[in-house]
């Protein structure tokens, strides 16, 4: 096991990449630490699988180096760097048995009988296909096809780190929910860098112990979950992360006070005079009705999600969002929101510019 | 809904049966008829009953005939299907190169019977072809005119330069269809480069290959064309197969009631052997699935 450090990387599918637009991944720096449980979360063709694939070897990256430890791993093959890797759809070894499936990667590195025989017994325990262990591959349900794929990516005790490309894609709703607590049980037992590759944040928050957010070839943020949802570093973490995500208005901000569509507002902090693409971000959560002050809108429609209520209104145009916790009762003459100061966030060029004027923070 | 009986639809099955019969069942028919009956000219036909079967099977001659068909079928597939897997694992999977190669395996399919014959008769002699004069200026003794041996060899190899292509083309399609992602998972697996093919490709390419051999099989137990142009059956008789004796005996020797008999047992020995191979085939296949 190792720390996994990418130096400088970059990539492109393109053999003589002209500008940052041909990059499937633009130029990074990053450290995954050893032992950590990382989500790897982004929109789809945001460059997730392209970095799983450099990290395992299956890509050479056009730019840059990979190490693992100290050591530098660029060059090698898939098989030096001793990687697990569960791809989105299932790969299964039709003509062998589940077992012989289970087991092909211990015999492949001329393992000791006797303990593959028991690892695949308390691997097949986890995954729950004790009693098919005897059967062959083809012919099984693509959920217990996946399944094996997850049992082959964890079957060595001994990998630098199990790489997951959206592994449960294929797999139904209850059986999602259980195989990610068994994932999270197996890291918490072995300690494997887990790097979990997602686009579903509720998948990506309840496994991760740290997230990595992707946007367009880049890790725009890495952080724990709150710190996702209480500081975006990037407008894409606001409206990705959040169940209705983050609402974002164009706005002119001076010191301590934003001026949206003529209405000024007040912010947490002061920001000096942000320039560029400037907007403010509030998340739907700390938005409130009122009667009397805020920003005047429209109400469109109240969705009751249960816990609590969704409302939908219009403001200019804009559809700003705002949660209601159960047992607040809402009248028809509040078309008024308010934001709470503290939780305004401001957004030059869609990256998060800090208090106190210091320049945008870029995550690395 | 009602549904109302109406018998009449049996009508639309008509141009079929129709097509069937004139197609297979009454030239089938035709044969059967040749092969009980004997006659001495005019027209006139005499009950034979199974007199023309039992001096086939007694007589060595369709004996031999099959026993060379049989060893020049199997020659051919055991040197074809493996060479033609070969060939497809190492075609270039995309781009210009994979267009050249796809091209130059389709040629020889596309020549007609017996121009690949011609081909070949005019390459391997010894006089004027390319290829039986080069071995002869290297001072190999190649004849295939004479020598049974190098009729054989011409054949043969003659059959692989036509039909190898086949195999791998069918297989080609087969590894085309298989998902990146496999080769990606025996990489991160540590399977090496023979466990791939065993536990990837080559069940991946079953299903081409079970279609493959099946029609290698009826094709070069039916071979005709080619080993007629070449050698005309000879030298004597070593590349006379069943199709070329069954010409010799229906149309050389104009001995139809034999010559039916002949044909009836060439057919069903055909069925025979694809049923029993089809089935045996399909049958592995849904053990696999229990």
């Amino acid at each position: 096991m190792a720390r996994i450090t990418l130096s400088n990387l970059a990539h492109s599918y393109f053999a003589d990449p002209k500008g940052e637009a041909d990059f499937a991944l633009k130029q990074m720096d990053h450290v995954w630490e050893d032992g950590g449980a990382y989500a790897l979360l982004g929109s789809s063709g945001c460059g997730k699988t392209t970095l799983l694939n450099i990290i395992s070897g299956l890509v050479r990256p056009s730019q840059g180096r990979v190490l693992f430890g100290d050591r530098d791993v660029t060059d090698a093959a898939t098989s030096d760097r001793n990687i697990a890797q569960v791809f989105q759809f299932p790969v299964v070894y039709d003509t062998m048995t589940v077992r012989d499936n289970l087991a092909f990667p211990l015999r492949n590195r001329g393992m000791d009988p006797a303990y593959v025989a028991s690892r695949v017994a308390q691997i097949a325990r986890m995954i729950g296909m004790e009693a098919e262990l005897g059967r062959k591959a083809r012919g099984l349900t693509a959920d217990a096809k996946q399944k094996i794929s997850l049992g082959r990516g964890m079957v060595r005790e001994d990998v630098n780190a199990i790489l997951f490309d959206e592994p449960l894609t294929v797999i139904d709703p209850h059986m999602k929910w259980e195989l990610r607590t068994q994932l999270k049980s197996l890291h918490r037992e072995f300690g494997h860098t887990m790097i979990y590759v997602t686009h579903d944040q509720t998948e990506a928050l309840t496994f991760a112990d740290r997230v990595v957010v992707m946007y367009d070839g880049r890790v725009v943020q890495t952080g724990t979950p709150q710190d996702l949802f209480d500081t975006p570093e990037h407008t894409f973490v606001g409206y990705f992360i959040g169940s209705p995500g983050m609402n974002l208005l164009e706005a002119a901000v001076e010191g301590n006070r934003a001026t949206v569509a003529g209405v000024s507002l007040p912010l947490g902090a002061a920001y000096g005079t942000p320039r560029g693409h400037v907007q403010i971000g509030i998340r739907p959560e700390f938005v409130s009705l009122t009667a009397a002050e805020g920003l005047p809108v429209t109400i469109r429609r109240i969705e009751d999600v249960g816990r609590h209520r969704i409302v939908r209104a219009d403001f200019n145009g804009t559809e700003i969002n705002a949660v209601v916790e159960e047992g607040t009762t809402l009248s028809p003459d509040m078309t008024r929101l308010v934001f709470a100061p503290e939780r305004i966030g401001v957004y030059a060029d869609d990256w998060r510019v800090s208090p106190q004027g210091r320049q945008p923070g870029r995550a690395a | 809904m009602d549904k109302t009986p109406n018998q009449k639809a049996w009508f639309l099955v008509l141009p079929v049966l129709v097509l069937v019969a004139f197609s297979a069942v009454v030239p089938l028919m035709t044969v059967v008829n040749y092969s009980v009956q004997d006659t001495f000219g005019d027209n006139e036909f005499f009950w034979a009953g199974l007199e023309w079967f039992e001096e086939m099977l007694g007589s060595d001659r369709l004996w031999n005939a099959l026993g060379r068909q049989v060893m020049f079928s199997a020659i051919v597939l055991a040197i074809q299907v493996p060479l033609g897997i070969f060939i497809a694992l190492n075609m270039p999977k995309k781009g210009f190169w994979a267009s050249v190669c796809l091209v130059l395996m389709s040629l020889p399919l596309l020549i007609p019977f017996n121009v690949v014959g011609t081909i070949w008769q005019i390459f391997g002699r010894v006089d004027i072809g390319l290829l039986g004069h080069t071995l002869a200026v290297l001072g190999l003794d190649y004849n295939y005119t004479s020598d049974a041996f190098d009729a054989w060899a011409t054949i043969i190899v003659m059959d692989v330069w036509h039909w190898t292509s086949l195999i791998a083309l069918l297989c080609y399609a087969g590894l085309q269809s298989i998902p990146q992602a496999y080769y990606q998972a025996a990489k991160i697996d540590q399977a090496s480069r023979w466990k791939v093919f065993r536990y990837i490709e080559l069940p991946k390419m079953r299903g081409v290959l079970l279609i493959a051999v099946l029609l290698r099989f009826m094709d070069s137990f039916m071979i005709y064309t080619e080993p007629f142009v070449v050698t005309g059956g000879g030298p004597g008789n070593a590349t006379t197969f069943l199709s070329i004796d069954l010409v010799k005996m229906a149309v050389g020797q104009f001995d139809l009631g034999p010559a039916a008999a002949f044909s009836i047992m060439y057919f069903l020995v055909i069925l025979l052997v694809s049923w029993v191979f089809y089935t045996v085939m399909t049958n592995i296949d849904k053990e696999e699935v229990r």
